[in-house]
């Protein structure tokens, strides 16, 4: 069964308080390196054999644009695994 | 059976007749409840208790608004913010209803989880993220009122400062620049956080939203609010302010001028 999962994160152009605090927390211990940290959400999902890989992908941009992503603050990407 | 009965049983305690309506013919109002709402005691009572009309609890599955004259969207945690403040509420059957009404004209209010539900279903433009310093705030703020020109603020003034409470944890108003310019030339910001003073200042901004953001209008009459913070916690003076109340009766007064 074809395994879809969707990362949902804050689009780039918007601060992303949680990340930004997570950021100065790793460099508290000293993880000085870090920077440009962002969070977002997984979502993973199984759908049935026999659905292309396309169709499987526009299906699940289609599932984003309606209900999984908001398209004023987030952006998403799509893998079919 | 749907607890939506009893709640409307429960909200026809107290109507009393204030002249300007007949005893036969009071404004309603229609709070609709979601799983997690828990305001919409607070804002049917406000509406009962300041003797604006009668209110009527509408649950998130009926199909019907009952023929209420406005529809107030509460706050609370609908759905228990999965996924995201407001996202799943929106495909509540009720809200067919209640995007229906909005586009005829009709006045709806949403607060706070109200108004992250009415702009995840598209009635107002931008969204609503966690506040910028993270933390849940829970506080009286000062709002400006920044116009007058809507039916629910046309009993203020412009300049207006008043007190209401905010109880938020994703309340940062944000938008595109497109988004916030048609906001500004339609004079669409309702209210701005501001300083006492009515300064609208960075330390007067709780959350972060754009350009100090409090409450919006749109609607194709500009019939439909949407403000984070609490108008009906605001409602008495027993509650530390009653600042809010001329928001309802705002809505009250449109109702019974559009009565003819």
């Amino acid at each position: 069964m074809p395994k879809v999962t969707i990362t949902v994160t804050l689009k780039p152009t918007l601060l992303d308080a949680q990340g930004r605090t997570v950021e100065s927390a790793l460099h508290t211990l000293g993880f000085d390196e870090v920077s440009g940290l962002r969070i977002g959400k997984v979502i993973e999902m199984q759908l049935p054999d026999g659905i292309a890989a396309e169709e499987i992908e526009a299906r699940a941009a289609t599932m984003c644009d309606k209900l999984l992503a908001n398209p004023v603050t987030e952006s998403y990407r799509i893998e079919v695994h | 059976m749907s607890p939506a009965g009893t709640l409307a049983k429960l909200s026809t305690v107290s109507t009393v007749s204030t002249g300007e309506w007949d005893g036969t013919r009071r404004p309603r109002v229609g709070v609709i409840v979601f799983p997690g709402s828990n305001c919409d005691r607070d804002a049917g009572n406000a509406w009962i208790e300041n003797e604006f009309g009668t209110a009527v609890y509408l649950w998130h599955q009926e199909t019907d608004l009952q023929g209420v004259d406005a529809v107030l969207v509460p706050g609370g945690f609908s759905y228990g913010d999965a996924l995201r403040a407001g996202a799943i509420a929106r495909f509540a059957p009720i809200m067919n209803e209640v995007a229906r009404f909005a586009a005829d004209g009709g006045l709806v209010a949403g607060i706070c989880n109200g108004f992250q539900i009415l702009c995840e279903a598209g009635l107002l433009p931008g969204a609503l993220m966690r506040n910028e310093g993270l933390r849940f705030i829970c506080k009286h703020v000062d709002l400006r009122v920044e116009t007058t020109a809507t039916p629910f603020t046309a009993l203020y003034s412009p300049g207006d400062v008043i007190s209401v409470p905010v109880a938020h944890g994703e309340g940062c108003y944000t938008c595109d620049d497109e988004t916030y310019d048609r906001l500004v030339a339609e004079d669409r910001i309702v209210f701005r956080y501001c300083a006492p003073d009515g300064a609208t200042t960075p330390q007067s901004n709780p959350n972060g939203s754009r350009d100090n953001i409090a409450g919006i209008i749109g609607g194709p009459r500009r019939n439909v609010l949407g403000m984070m913070p609490h108008p009906e916690r605001a409602a008495a003076l027993a509650l530390g302010s009653a600042d809010g109340s001329r928001l309802l009766a705002g809505i009250r007064a449109a109702l019974v001028a559009a009565s003819g």
